[in-house]
């Protein structure tokens, strides 16, 4: 069975801007699977949630397998899902880095890999991974998590070069700091002080992000790839 | 589970379908050595990439088992389970058996 809508896999989707995006992509028509280590409070008929650590390999594997099972196929993924750790490098543990790595990384790959097996039986697909600003503003406190963003943004642009033959286009986003849980124990003065040399001085939104999802998710879109976009006049 | 005889037609008809999409020349006849990597491959590089991508759909589809065929321990091993049609059937076999063990 092979459904008339399009499907959209969203990782880190039971809050903060992977919620907001869900939200955004059902208000579209679009049958949304989300994933998170934890349940979603969110109900709505068009939308599956899954109890997923991206960092598993097998768990990845049964989610996209249930996902193909139920729809046929997956046109989109956002690979939202990160965690992070503000954190001197001089106090950083090993355990803690691995786990980024882990997480932002490998569970990237991991949900590239086997949805892009599903995407190629349309000869269709969009994957935006989610990276940040603080990889290029090369922000102190965050060596780790920028790594593995900067590592995101690699993967994806080789990831569009495997891709692009079956019609898939693989695009990077950047977003300034948004109010979510991932930056509530930041300091003001840090976040204050990023806000204050962006060429637009203010917080990025959910809204900010949404725009250039649907820009890199469009059908029309299909001569965008391996490309990253930041928000805040960052480059 | 899966047996022999059902691993090898899903290679072949899944080779059968990569040379309709790709359109490399099929050989005359596909056989248990047709060889699908290395020296005197019927596919390139590419082509084994969708061979395997197709076989673990076709497995999935047919027999409701999800695979992952290029796993550590099929990259690890000295000897290539995707080099001949047999030989991939016969990993397709024991890939299906782990998977319904765990």
């Amino acid at each position: 069975m092979t459904a008339e809508r399009p499907v959209m896999l969203v990782t880190g989707s039971r809050k903060g801007i992977g919620r907001y995006l869900v939200e955004h992509y059902l208000t579209k028509g679009y049958l949304v699977e989300g994933c998170s280590r934890g349940e979603s409070d969110l109900k709505d008929p068009s939308y599956t949630h899954h109890s997923v650590d991206v960092a598993e390999e097998r768990a990845v594997r049964h989610m996209i397998a249930d996902v193909t099972k139920r729809h046929g196929r997956i046109d989109v993924v956002l690979n939202n899902a990160a965690i992070a750790s503000m954190n001197h490098i001089l106090l950083t543990p090993a355990a803690s880095a691995n786990r980024m790595l882990q997480v932002n990384v490998t569970g990237t790959m991991l949900v590239c890999r086997d949805a892009a097996k599903v995407m190629i039986r349309r000869r269709y697909g969009r994957i935006v991974n989610f990276t940040t600003i603080v990889a290029p503003i090369a922000l102190a406190g965050e060596a780790i998590y920028a790594a593995s963003k900067s590592a995101v943004v690699t993967f994806t642009r080789i990831l569009a070069f495997e891709l692009g033959q079956w019609g898939i286009t693989c695009n990077s986003f950047g977003a300034t700091p948004i109010m979510t849980d991932m930056i509530r124990g930041v300091p003001q003065d840090k976040i204050d002080a990023v806000v204050n040399n962006l060429a637009i001085k203010r917080l990025g939104t959910h809204e900010d992000c949404a725009n250039v999802c649907d820009f890199f998710i469009s059908p029309t879109s299909d001569n965008i790839t391996g490309q990253v976009i930041y928000l805040g006049g960052v480059t | 589970m899966i047996d022999a005889t059902a691993a090898r037609e899903i290679v072949v008809a899944s080779l059968n379908e990569v040379f309709a999409q790709t359109g490399l020349p099929a050989p005359e006849s596909i056989t248990g050595d047709t060889v699908l990597v290395g020296k005197d491959a019927v596919l390139d590089s590419l082509g084994v990439v969708s061979l395997i991508v197709e076989v673990e759909q076709r497995v999935e589809a047919e027999h409701g088992v999800s695979v992952t065929l290029a796993n550590d321990k099929a990259m690890s091993q000295r000897n290539s389970p995707f080099r001949t049609v047999s030989v991939l059937a016969e990993h397709v076999v024991a890939m299906v058996a782990e998977e319904s063990a765990a």
